[in-house]
């Protein structure tokens, strides 16, 4: 029998707020634990929740981005339950009324064409703290606790690991786009927990769901949604029955593992948060959010293939990383040559920064730099190889390429009396391939051009090198 | 008159004067405490030290003489409030140990007002009763009678003040938790308007009832104290940005005109002879001061204690989920955290605590919600367009605070249900939101026993009720019978 998988997406997404949804702390990643917390976001007994407006505003941004309808008036509801790295063991989230109802976003077919997969609802929340376990103790830190924490529901749309891919692919190039948040997910900002269910081809009913936990990385989630799809049908191929059930991801393992049956399910026992108001939004307030709407990715791919003459790939690279597009068309604007700002981005900076696991914000290049390095090399002051040893070097030190070059004596020997100079020197020194070549083996030119750049410590320009040896061993 | 008699404002004529000094009031304070409380038992803990180095501060500074308006004042925290430094355990034994790490919002305005902070007062659990003795720390006595029980929940502030223990105190009122025992000990209660005075800093029982109030010796004194702690606070968004009146102020204006509204719905078959009598001769000194008195109607009190039972303990199964064991307070180890948490919350926790808990847990639970909570909500709905209706027709309302007088320790600790019932006249003002205030209004004979009047007052009305009070207070003089210690 053929079955065809069906799958929503739960995704959890950090918002980027100077400070947490209730309290004053900053949102900072990576301090020492325990050291960006208060008695507020620690549950210590007495206090009290105030609300986060920016994160409220930067929800609604996301709401209007997917076409939300968005709540004039929602509210805030407790969710009862019981943890170590809860501080209240009740999480302050949205139950019946969400900041944000409904909503599209567009995926791309990898047969091509687009599919809409629709968004159930975003709501706001406080994300939890972080627990370690040690060899004889756990530990609790709390630095995450109560930052703001946006959770994206998707409808059921989805039918492959693929969709899935591209929808978390799109989803993340909105929220970047609109500097809701960066979506880092080695730094969990964005988290993602998957319902699926297998059904045969042409039935109308859904399947019994299981949930998915656990995924880190959005090839994770790919990987983990093929698994399980995999063991659903060989499950009822087999005849059994699926139980709807919460299964764990386990990367390492590939593999997915039973967290807890529908009888341990929780019953979260939501009521209202009788210490916030509801939240009221005014027609003023959603206009005023709509002027910061961006350029939507697909708008924006276009028109910078147009611009700056660029392939869709380029452009579709460029856009997938909102902070890459904004030093790009920063350097692209300071250069003749767009194109190649393009491809040094691309094929160097992207690489280099993969390399040393920065990002580009931690990046020592200035999009003025590269755009100065592409000028240096169009003007045959440099060559390409070199231009290459440049940019290692402006990655490493964040200098100038104008000022490497001069201080390294980069420069490169256009200079026609000079490199002839070289010229003379290696027909001299070489008889046998010139006699090779007069003889009729071409290639042994390659030979002669190589020992002028030897010569020259590699700075003779290479064009201007091959020009000349071929005139003077035609003409001697 | 010994100085630990007086009220504020006499206190505070004294030290202005440089009749005496905040330390001698302090120290005499500190003195009385040191002769009585052995026997009543109010204060859970107390550093004379500190309380004599904050005296010594504000004679330094001179703020006793500068106008501020609690300067040199001697005050008592009931054991819910968080003050910096200090112990803050909630009469539980879950927080045995606990120190608060910063100041209620309270506590920032008192002490900005120049007042000494004494100690911690006696409390039912979590501020859950109505006599103190679910405290884990002992039972508080009331100062008329040791057999008998101070009211609550906070038993151990009406206490102190009532026996000059405290020259005022904070309590902290859910459905009656001020008024009650400030009527059973004989003293001034008053709960204000919900949104009135910041909560913050107030460690949650019911975070939609509760609000903190002063619990003082006459009118007055109320007046000047809610003067300190109402006002905006943006750390607690139930807070309303509402200007401040300057109640003291509106005492003097005096009833004339002012329409004082009886429900029928509270003056029922079986309340105590003696309460009723006391009551309605209380609302006829107020038509000889002036008041025009009208008959309403409160038709939904009935369903008051049941709504409140349902709301107080739905909010309170969330507020008491943090008493975890996990970052602060009692943690008993067990081999998992659902272990550990059953353990430190089964040791920690008192049967009353437990039995709110469970009942709040049932009460939002999966299938129960709209059938108790959400029920619940609308009838409270109900009850608060009563008072609005009812405010169509009055100014202030008069009722008994308490249907009995003080009853004995032990008497209604085996009936949960009979012990719900000391706050059905105090609990319907909870739900709607608005203010209330209870004053002494005479006394039980056999024994001699405090009652209260309690007068309930509009959302944001407290000028009005503190108005009500005062003018009786100086028609009475029931607030100057002290108990004999």
């Amino acid at each position: 029998m053929e079955y065809q998988a069906v799958i929503g997406l739960e995704v959890h997404v950090q918002l980027k707020t100077r400070s947490k949804m209730f309290c004053g702390c900053t949102t900072e990643f990576g301090a020492p634990p325990n050291t960006q917390v208060c008695p507020v976001c620690l549950g210590y007994p007495g206090v009290l929740p105030v609300m986060n407006e920016d994160a409220v505003r930067k929800t609604i941004l996301t709401g209007l981005m997917i076409s939300s309808e968005i709540s004039r008036f929602s509210k805030w509801d407790r969710k009862n339950y019981f943890y170590p790295d809860m501080p209240k063991n009740y999480q302050i989230s949205q139950y019946d009324l969400p900041l944000c109802k409904g909503g599209t976003v567009e995926i791309k077919l990898e047969g091509g064409g687009t599919k809409k997969i629709g968004v159930t609802r975003a709501h706001l929340e406080e994300d939890v703290a972080k627990n370690s376990h040690f060899e004889t103790s756990s530990g609790v830190d709390f630095n995450r606790a109560g930052v703001p924490l946006m959770e994206v529901v998707s409808e059921p749309d989805m039918n492959s690991p693929e969709e899935a891919f591209a929808y978390l692919t799109a989803l993340k190039e909105i929220l970047i786009s609109g500097g809701v948040s960066d979506c880092d997910m080695e730094k969990g900002q964005l988290r993602c927990d998957s319902n699926v269910s297998v059904r045969p081809v042409g039935q109308k009913e859904f399947g019994e769901k299981v949930e998915i936990k656990n995924m880190n990385t959005i090839s994770g989630v790919r990987r983990a949604l093929a698994y399980e799809i995999e063991r659903q049908i060989a499950a009822l191929t087999r005849g059994e029955k699926i139980q709807q059930e919460t299964r764990r991801w386990d990367d390492g393992a590939g593999k997915t593992f039973v967290m807890r049956t529908k009888e341990y399910a929780h019953d979260y026992r939501y009521f209202p948060e009788p210490d916030l108001m509801p939240v009221v939004v005014s027609d003023a307030m959603v206009d005023e959010i709509r002027k910061l709407l961006p350029e939507l990715p697909e708008d924006k791919r276009q028109r910078i293939m147009k611009q700056y003459g660029l392939t869709e790939y380029d452009a579709g690279v460029l856009v997938g990383l909102a902070y890459i597009a904004v030093f790009y068309e920063k350097a692209a604007a300071q250069s003749k040559n767009p194109k190649a700002i393009a491809n040094w981005i691309i094929t160097e900076l992207l690489g280099k920064l993969a390399e040393t696991k920065q990002t580009l914000a931690e990046c020592r290049i200035a999009p003025a730099q590269l755009a100065e390095l592409v000028s240096l090399v169009d003007g045959g002051q440099i060559s390409g190889k070199m231009a290459k040893d440049v940019f290692a070097e402006m990655f490493a030190t964040g200098k100038g390429a104008a000022a490497i070059v001069k201080e390294k004596g980069l420069a490169q020997v256009s200079d026609a009396g000079a490199v002839e100079a070289f010229v003379d020197q290696a027909i001299a020194a070489n008889p046998k391939s010139v006699a090779d070549y007069r003889a009729g083996n071409v290639a042994a030119i390659n030979f002669l051009k190589g020992q002028v750049m030897k010569l020259s410590k590699g700075k003779a320009n290479p064009q201007l090198a091959g020009e000349i040896l071929a005139r003077r061993l035609q003409n001697p | 008159m010994s100085l630990h008699a007086l009220t504020i404002h006499e206190l505070r004529d004294k030290l202005r004067r440089g009749d005496v000094s905040a330390r001698e009031a302090t120290q005499a304070v500190l003195d009385r405490i040191a002769a009585v409380d052995d026997k009543l038992k109010a204060y859970l803990w107390l550093n004379p030290d500190d309380a004599l180095a904050q005296a010594e501060a504000v004679d330094r500074a001179g703020i006793a003489k500068n106008g501020k308006l609690l300067g040199g004042i001697p005050v008592a925290i009931k054991d819910v409030i968080n003050v910096d430094g200090q112990p803050c355990t909630c009469a539980s034994k879950i927080l045995k140990g606990y120190i608060s790490v910063y100041d209620a919002f309270v506590i920032k305005r008192l002490r900005e007002a120049g007042a000494v902070l004494l100690g911690r007062t006696n409390m039912d659990e979590f501020a859950m009763g109505s006599s103190t003795e679910n405290s884990s720390w002992g039972v508080t006595r009331n100062p008329w009678d040791f057999d008998r029980i101070p009211g609550g929940s906070s038993g151990g502030s009406a206490a102190a003040v009532a026996s000059d223990e405290a020259i005022a105190a904070l309590g902290s009122d859910t459905g009656g938790s001020i008024r009650q025992p400030a009527a059973v000990c004989g003293c001034v209660g008053l709960k204000p308007t919900y949104g009135r005075v910041s909560r913050y800093g107030l460690v949650a029982f019911a975070s939609s009832l509760d609000q903190i109030g002063p619990l003082t010796k006459t009118a007055a004194d109320s007046a000047l104290m809610l003067g300190v702690l109402a006002g905006h606070d943006a750390s607690d968004s139930t807070s309303v940005p509402q200007p401040v009146p300057d109640y003291t102020a509106a005492l003097g204006q005096g009833i004339k005109g002012l329409r004082v509204g009886l429900p029928k719905e509270y003056f029922i078959e079986g309340m105590d002879r003696e309460i009723d009598a006391a009551v309605r001769a209380a609302v006829k000194k107020l038509a000889e001061l002036g008041a025009e008195v009208v008959e309403i109607s409160l038709p939904h009190t009935q369903y008051a204690v049941a709504v409140y039972y349902l709301i107080a303990t739905a909010e309170a199964s969330a507020n008491l989920a943090r008493f975890d064991g996990v970052r602060y307070g009692l943690r008993i180890p067990g081999k998992d955290p659902i272990e550990m948490y059953g353990k430190t919350r089964g040791a920690g926790f008192g049967p009353e605590v437990k039995r709110r808990i469970i009942l709040g847990t049932y009460a939002l639970s999966a299938g129960y919600y709209d059938a108790y909570y959400l029920r619940a909500q609308k009838v409270r709905t109900l009850i608060r367009r009563d008072f609005e209706q009812a405010f169509t027709k009055c100014d202030a309302i008069v009722t008994p605070t308490s249907p009995t007088a003080a009853f004995k320790v032990g008497e209604k600790t085996d009936d949960p249900l009979q012990m719900y019932l000391s706050d059905i006249f105090t609990i319907s003002v909870n739900l709607a939101g608005n203010c209330g205030v209870s004053v002494p209004c005479g006394f039980t004979t056999k024994p001699k026993l405090p009652i209260g009047l309690q007068i309930l007052g509009k959302a944001f009305g407290e000028e009005t009720i503190l108005r009500v009070a005062h003018a009786y207070e100086q028609a009475t003089g029931w607030h100057k019978d002290k108990p004999n210690l």
